[in-house]
């Protein structure tokens, strides 16, 4: 298309640049670079740091496995599990919500405003007050609820095929269904039992060890390429169903996939972590803004989440030492008031989908 | 590319219990434009969904290349054919270049995602549409002309010997509709693509298809060449409307020009209502 012949200086250039496709996918690569950056920095922080300081080089040696024991016995028993849950957790849900979002085409759609979370927290607040599934722990039984319902998410707004929409809507019902059965089970509960689901609901990492790091590992293992497997169905199915139809898209069976997916990945997380809020709600809102994207770019929204856990983790350690605040509470606080720009800004715009 | 062909056979279209299209046969000519023409609900965009499979018939098939287009992986259609559905709608942020990439979807595979054949075809597209230069820019940001050549160059993209739209020109200028017509009428005599598309304006249709169809109740009440089909008596009959059929001072196509109920007569404004076919 251009060619340039001067002097010694013979250059042509046959492919035009499609400067729209190499920027955006730049922006992306470069974003998940500095994201990457970001967390490594949050995670040194999050190692050496707090009550029993560490130096860069005693942490070093460390995680190498040398050095003195109580090193030791801070870094891998302590820290790095509780590092470790919430920076899959936070991937987790940034990736559940960037699937969610893009698959209901509604920047408002996430785990946790279509009553995932919530399913989540009822199966615990029923476990704890009426002894159901006696036995398993708070992790199983949100784990449980979350995926019930998502299914029920799903199976209630079928109707010969789902859309965005009508999901959005049902999960929005589903959502307030069991914050109401929560609310019942816990004016029926004793103190110590309204005490003890509380503080699951809120989020929390405290405590978190191996254990519940494991699970969500292997989730994310197994879950995380399926998803980013089925990226290029996700990315023409934003497009509206019939565009993506004529694309070539099995539309429907895409999209129980991607949901499917994505309520296990939230449920994983949940069931780790507590119902961490706003994560899956803003990570890939911040993400696809950041990188300028049409739609939430998975990878970089699970760095994004991570990031985001991380950091209110680190906060609610380190910020306020004296007092014992769950991961959940700082999120929270952080997320609303990007949940109320997100909000203006849509109206404004006339986009809230 | 090679000459594809499109037919219904005994075609029955429904919405929920809602019968639309009962017992249509149609066989799409290859090469040409075709226009669907009807009056409002009498069933074009459902023929045209179910044409490119996004709608399943109660009854009858359609074949693409002589295979029933539903007992067909739906990758492979989506290489043979394209559709862009009536005013798509971009998300917020979305690059002309992206939305233009996502033609190459049913091209691509799990393990080649993106190749150089992609980025030609892309390139391609965006050329023949006029947009290379937007490539960049986001569809929100572009006039409704533009956003309607981006969502073109994306059918384009997918590279189908067969293209259907929809209504290409709703919701734009005068000036922009020809624009469009005219690239539709590029693609097909530059490309060799075969395209079936819905239009509304009788005299737009008349004049850049080869083939029109006109429907009527969700049967096909009569079809071919437009100088040969289309008259006063059809437009009636059709549309329920009185007016004088005449020949097109530019291409010589028929020019339909609608008697109503007012403004008949040699005086603006008279109230002389004599008229007639």
């Amino acid at each position: 298309m251009l060619e340039l012949s001067r002097g010694r200086l013979h250059f042509r250039l046959t492919r035009p640049p499609v400067s729209g496709i190499l920027r955006l996918r730049l922006a992306v690569v470069w974003l998940g670079a500095g994201l990457a950056a970001l967390l490594a920095l949050c995670l040194t922080v999050a190692m050496g740091s707090g009550d029993y300081a560490l130096t860069p080089h005693g942490l070093l040696n460390a995680l190498l496995g040398a050095g003195e024991r109580a090193d030791l016995f801070v870094v891998w028993e302590l820290r790095l599990p509780r590092a470790t849950v919430a920076l899959l957790a936070g991937a987790a849900l940034g990736l559940s919500g960037a699937i969610f979002q893009s698959v209901t085409r509604n920047p408002l759609a996430s785990p946790d405003m279509l009553g995932i979370t919530q399913g989540a927290g009822t199966a615990v607040a029923a476990g704890v007050v009426l002894g159901t599934g006696a036995g398993l722990a708070p992790q199983t039984l949100g784990l449980a609820g979350a995926l019930a319902s998502g299914l029920a998410i799903y199976l209630l707004a079928w109707k010969r095929g789902t859309t965005g929409y009508r999901i959005v809507l049902v999960g929005i019902g589903v959502s307030w269904m069991c914050v109401s059965l929560t609310s019942y089970l816990l004016s029926r509960a004793e103190l110590y039992q309204a005490q003890k689901v509380l503080g699951w609901l809120v989020g929390n990492l405290n405590d978190r060890g191996w254990q519940h790091a494991g699970p969500l590992a292997l989730a994310l293992a197994v879950l995380l390429p399926s998803v980013l497997l089925l990226g290029r169905w996700q990315r023409t199915l934003r497009l509206g169903d019939e565009v993506a139809g004529g694309l070539g898209t099995p539309v429907q069976r895409v999209r129980l996939a991607l949901l499917l997916g994505g309520a296990a990945l939230a449920a994983f997380a949940t069931a780790a972590a507590g119902p961490v809020l706003f994560v899956a709600l803003a990570a890939p809102q911040i993400a696809q803004r950041t990188a300028r994207a049409g739609s939430p770019p998975l990878t970089a929204s699970a760095l994004t989440g991570s990031t985001i856990v991380l950091v209110g983790d680190l906060i609610s350690q380190r910020l306020l030492a004296d007092s014992v605040l769950p991961v959940g509470v700082v999120t929270g606080v952080l997320g609303a008031p990007f949940l109320l720009w997100q909000l203006a800004r849509a109206n404004r715009t006339g986009t809230g989908g | 590319m090679t000459n594809p062909s499109l037919t219904a056979t005994g075609l029955r279209l429904a919405y929920d219990d809602r019968l639309v299209v009962d017992g249509l046969d149609l066989a799409v000519p290859p090469g040409r434009i075709s226009v669907i023409i009807g009056a409002n609900a009498c069933g074009k965009s459902t023929l045209l969904r179910a044409l490119a499979r996004l709608l399943s018939p109660r009854g009858g098939a359609v074949h693409l290349d002589g295979r029933s287009i539903h007992a067909m992986p739906t990758r492979q259609v989506a290489q043979r054919l394209g559709i862009l559905p009536q005013s798509p709608v971009a998300p917020e942020g979305l690059t002309v270049g992206d939305l233009v990439g996502q033609g190459r979807s049913p091209h691509q595979t799990w393990w080649r995602q993106w190749s150089a054949a992609d980025q030609d075809a892309v390139t391609a597209a965006l050329v023949a549409t006029g947009m290379l230069e937007h490539a960049g820019r986001p569809l929100d940001q572009l006039s409704g002309g533009q956003r309607q050549r981006a969502w073109i160059a994306m059918a384009v993209a997918q590279n189908t010997p067969v293209l259907l739209l929809d209504e290409p020109t709703t919701f734009l200028d005068l000036a922009h509709q020809i624009d469009v017509l005219d690239l539709v009428v590029d693609l097909n005599r530059r490309q060799d693509r075969t395209v079936v598309m819905v239009l509304h304006d009788l005299n737009q249709a008349c004049r850049y298809a080869d083939h029109v169809i006109v429907m009527k109740e969700g049967r096909v009440v009569a079809e071919g060449p437009p100088l040969e089909v289309v008259d006063a008596a059809l437009v009636e009959e059709v549309f329920g409307l009185r007016c004088v059929v005449t020949a097109d001072p530019v291409s010589a196509t028929p020019l339909v020009i609608p008697i109503g109920r007012h403004h008949v007569g040699p005086v603006s404004g008279g109230a002389r209502t004599t008229g007639s076919c």
